[in-house]
């Protein structure tokens, strides 16, 4: 109904004032031909008369306009005369527009991105219903957000704050449905997790307080929906199945809705089991041990009118009372709330703080596009001067003006924002999705919410305003007469104004993100090819772990024999090794190393820290690391033979004096053991970073220190990069014949390789996409001045050019100060960048600046950018006909 | 012509009415009437009138008809409101009021002789 009315009433207003400014026209008409009578009565002529009224009546349109506005103003109209006219002067310049655009699509684009993120992982609560007043509870000084299970319970049974709280923990199993085993990951969550939540199950039902009955009393399952997706293909009859985890039949009661993910996040489980159970799935026995935390988090809804000050006092109270009773576990036993999510304190500041740069970074790059669309609109503005005088002198108002103006303005940065939020949701989307490792279930919700939308507007119309602003004064000051009777003052500041430093520092920083970004990408080029001490490619790697399949640490050196030898019998393989962790793989091991001779063996003693690798005899061979002096291991080298070690270089050089002499010497372990070197490898990359220092190393018989998860390296004698397909089917179909419900993840190492370069990619791609935002804030602001002076001085160029001058000197004429410019950004942009790359090479291994062709890059994409900006300005120098011109102005 | 007095902004307004109360008049007639009261003495620019007229007409202190003028022809008049003519008092009440002391303080002052 209102709509209608509102309707109802535009279209009145709009007939009446058809009517009005016809009634107006005639009432002018009348008191004119009044006028004109009294003239003739006066003894001139009618025509004489009529025209002498007409001048004694003055401007007619401008109070017509006057009239308009004194009828309360007919704002709507005036915009809509605004918009069409905008649109026909942007439609005249397409280059201008398409600039400017761009410009703000980019721009705007990355603040939407950046807001978004922040906006997915710290301004929005987890996707629970009521996720404002979900807290977590975080212990003492320190923070420490894992709880013990007995700490647990009297939290969740003594506390007054909370509609009760739920405990959940991270597990790893292995899933047997009968088919392809598979690695999962799951939440043990406490019987309440769901009620305490407030979800409701999309199939079958969850996991419920009523579920347990102590250790194992309830072997259940709840699927995620995207498990349930993924794995059992929305078949519905999966409720009451029954699956084997960890070789434990466990029935399937129920689906998760599709929107909840778990209540981490970057991280989202597979399926749901419940706690009591726990212990049956890792063989731990850690429920009763209240000095054992273990709980990954408590966390639960707050009461209504409970403040988080109130329950952490609580909370408190109950921590007094357990440090009282349990003085030897619970020490440190006051509470504090936070936001569940990001797993309390943890990771929250350094991403608060990793992200605030990047949002600062992002307005920066805002800001500095609009000054840069702010002299282009300026010289737009200068070029225009003629058109707003004659618009002026015609009986506009420079309020109309201005408007018209912004009304331009605020259409650009629309169409920019438009077309930058657009752009920053197929992004956010693909992100939210993004799976960058394979064995690592990843959540991110950042998809943009109605937030978002709001902020990218907030943005488009912040950033219209100010560049738009830029050429207000130029117009309040024109007087229209003296440019109508002389034409637009060629008056061009010679001296070295604000705008030419901005100008210069985005030059240079555009100039020092190119040059990082070309070494970046260059080292990364370059690590492709790098020894690491091993050799990735003709590799496959199988990662299994044996408690999954059920196997006792007895059962596992045998059962880990038999897979090797099994590999071994594939064709085409030419060497099988085990090691615990590859090396450059998430998870490696470190150990303190003393000296044979220290006794008091307390960590300050030390003599350095090394990376620990178990490993079969065959590692060396599989891997290709070599082996420098002594000798490799042999399937002798067991529990009961004497403790032997292989070290790298690093560690003989550094820890036992010097690499000729190491072998036959001994070192010790913080245990005590005695451990005799008996062979000397190649230093190699171990850590998941490349750009790491030489670090001591020490590999030990696997053996002699044994682990059920392990690591398969397979080398093939051909080229499996292009097939790999054909050997991991005959590597499945070996481990299937030696146990069907071995879960296995294969990859090869190449593959595997990419989480260890993944940080340097990030850090390539992060200087490339700043790189070309660098590259367009300068562009811009190239352009921008290049016009500018251009249009300034199109006069003087038109007079060189009649005097004789030749396309050069009008060139260097018009553009050389924006030339200049450019060079002294750019060199002094390469030299800060130079030194720049020093931070970058902690990140990205072997990146240097001291590369030919890093150099001539730079060079040559400042040249281009310069070129590229100074195009379209250059081509209307040019163009300058000075008869035209001159008789023109 | 030179003699003739810019109007203050502002007053054009009360002019208007007091053109006006005095009988219905269409805007020509209007602009003459200011200059016969007025002795000629203020400069009043043709166009300029209209404006104050169409404001004047949606304050509802004047209303407006057509009909037709003395020299036969058809033209717009217009006539004071009830609302016009309590603004005219009210106006010039104060305008005297200011006028009145504003004369006071530029008259000699008895310190100055």
């Amino acid at each position: 109904m209102k709509i209608l009315d509102w309707l109802r009433f535009r279209m009145s207003t709009l007939f009446q004032r058809e009517q009005l400014r016809d009634e107006m026209e005639e009432e002018l008409r009348s008191h004119i031909q009044h006028c004109a009578d009294d003239l003739e009565r006066s003894g001139v002529g009618r025509a004489e008369a009529e025209r002498r009224a007409r001048i004694e009546f003055g401007g007619r349109e401008k109070y017509k306009e006057a009239i308009h506005v004194s009828m309360g103003g007919n704002f709507t109209e005036t915009c809509a005369q605004d918009i069409r006219f905008s649109l026909r002067q942007l439609r005249k310049s397409p280059g201008f527009t398409f600039v400017a655009v761009l410009t703000l699509a980019l721009a705007i684009g990355a603040n939407a991105l950046v807001f978004a993120v922040m906006n997915g992982l710290f301004l929005r609560p987890l996707n629970v219903p009521d996720g404002h007043s979900l807290y977590a509870i975080q212990r003492g000084n320190d923070k420490y957000i894992v709880q013990s299970y007995p700490d647990y319970q009297d939290l969740r049974d003594r506390n007054r704050s909370f509609d009760g709280l739920a405990a959940y923990n991270i597990v790893q199993a292995g899933l047997d449905t009968g088919k392809d085993p598979s690695h999962v990951w799951l939440y043990a969550v406490s019987g309440n997790y769901f009620d305490v939540l407030g979800i409701h199950p999309y199939l079958g039902r969850f996991i419920q307080t009523s579920d347990e009955h102590g250790p194992s009393s309830a072997p259940y399952i709840v699927l995620t929906y995207r498990y349930w997706h993924s794995h059992f293909q929305d078949d519905r009859g999966v409720v009451g199945r029954t699956v084997q985890l960890n070789k434990h039949p466990y029935t399937i009661i129920g689906v998760a809705p599709p929107e909840f993910l778990g209540t981490l996040l970057f991280f989202s489980p597979d399926f749901f089991v419940p706690m009591v159970n726990e212990d049956q799935l890792d063989g731990s026995a850690n429920m009763k041990d209240r000095g054992r935390r273990w709980v990954f988090e408590v966390l639960g809804h707050l009461k209504p009118g409970v403040t988080t000050a109130q329950a952490a006092a609580d909370l408190s109270s109950i921590g007094s009372y357990l440090e009282k009773t349990y003085p030897k576990e619970d020490d440190q036993s006051s509470f504090s709330l936070v936001r569940p999510g990001l797993h309390g304190d943890f990771f929250a500041p350094a991403m608060r703080a990793f992200l605030a740069g990047l949002m600062l970074l992002a307005g920066t790059i805002l800001l500095g596009a609009c000054a840069n669309l702010g002299s282009l609109f300026a010289a737009r503005a200068a070029d225009r001067g003629r058109e707003v005088a004659l618009r002026l002198a015609l009986g506009s108002s420079r309020m109309r003006i201005l408007r018209q103006l912004m009304t331009e303005a605020t259409l650009i940065s629309l169409a920019g924002g438009a077309a930058g939020l657009a752009g920053s949701v197929v992004l956010l989307h693909r992100l939210s999705g993004w799976q960058p490792f394979p064995q690592f279930p990843m959540n991110m919700p950042v998809t943009p919410d109605a937030n978002v939308y709001l902020v990218a507007l907030l943005l488009a119309l912040a950033s219209g305003f100010l560049f738009g602003a830029v050429p207000v004064k130029q117009v309040l000051r024109t007087n229209p007469y003296e440019i109508v009777k002389a034409g637009s003052s060629a008056r061009f500041g010679r001296r070295l104004t604000v705008r030419d430093v901005l100008l210069v520092v985005q030059i240079a920083i555009c100039a020092v993100l190119v040059t990082s970004s070309m070494v970046a990408v260059r080292g990364l080029m370059r690590s492709a090819h790098s020894n690491f001490g091993f050799d990735p490619h003709n590799v496959m790697l199988v990662d299994t772990d044996l408690t999954m399949a059920g196997y006792s640490e007895d059962h596992v050196p045998a059962m880990q024999r038999r897979m090797i030898d099994a590999m071994q019998a594939i064709p085409g393989v030419t060497s099988v090794g085990l090691v615990d962790t590859p090396p450059l793989h998430m998870g490696w091991g470190i150990a303190p190393v003393f000296t044979d001779q220290t006794t008091d063996l307390k960590p300050s003693n030390a003599v350095a820290e090394a990376i620990t690798y178990s490993i079969s005899p065959e590692y060396l061979h599989a891997a290709e690391t070599a082996l420098l002096a002594g000798r490799a291991f042999t399937w002798q080298d067991d529990k009961n033979a004497p403790k032997v070690a292989l070290v790298n270089r690093e560690f003989a050089g550094k820890i036992l004096g010097s690499v000729t002499g190491a072998i036959g010497k001994h070192y010790k372990l913080k245990d005590g053991t005695r451990i005799e070197v008996v062979g000397i490898v190649e230093d190699g990359k171990y850590t998941a970073n490349l750009a790491e220092d030489p670090q001591p190393a020490m590999f030990t018989p696997i053996l002699q220190s044994p682990r059920s998860d392990a690591v398969l390296v397979i080398r093939a004698n051909r080229e499996i990069g292009r097939d790999p397909e054909h050997l991991v089917a005959a590597i499945r179909s070996k481990l299937r014949g030696l146990d069907a419900g071995l879960p296995a993840f294969i990859q090869t190492w190449d593959e595997e390789m990419n989480g260890a370069l993944f940080a340097s990619r990030m850090a390539t791609m992060s200087l490339g996409v700043l790189g070309a935002m660098g590259a367009m804030l300068s562009i811009t602001g190239i352009f921008g001045m290049a016009a500018y002076s251009v249009s300034k001085r199109l006069r003087e160029l038109g007079i060189r050019m009649a005097l004789g001058a030749q396309r050069k000197d009008v060139l260097l004429a018009a553009l050389g100060r924006p030339l200049k410019l450019l060079a002294f950004g750019s060199v002094t942009g390469l030299l800060v960048g130079i030194l720049a790359t020093r931070v970058l090479a902690y990140i990205v291994y072997q990146a240097t600046p001291r590369d030919p062709l890093v150099l001539g890059g730079v060079v040559l994409a400042m040249l281009l950018l310069g070129l590229f900006a100074t195009w379209i300005p250059a081509q209307r120098a040019l163009g300058v006909n000075p008869m035209i011109l001159l008789r023109e102005e | 012509m030179n003699d003739q007095a810019q109007i203050l902004p502002g007053t054009l307004d009360l002019l208007i009415l007091r053109a006006v109360s005095l009988g219905p008049l269409h805007g020509y007639g209007i602009l003459l009437r200011i200059g016969q009261i007025s002795a000629n003495a203020l400069l009043i620019e043709q166009g300029a009138l209209y404006p104050g007229l169409f404001r004047l007409v949606r304050k509802g202190l004047l209303q407006a008809n057509w009909g037709t003028s003395e020299n036969n022809r058809k033209a717009k008049f217009y006539e004071l409101t009830a609302a016009g003519s309590n603004r005219l008092r009210e106006e010039t009440d104060s305008w005297n009021r200011l006028a009145g002391a504003i004369a006071a303080a530029l008259s000699p002052q008895p310190e100055e002789i």
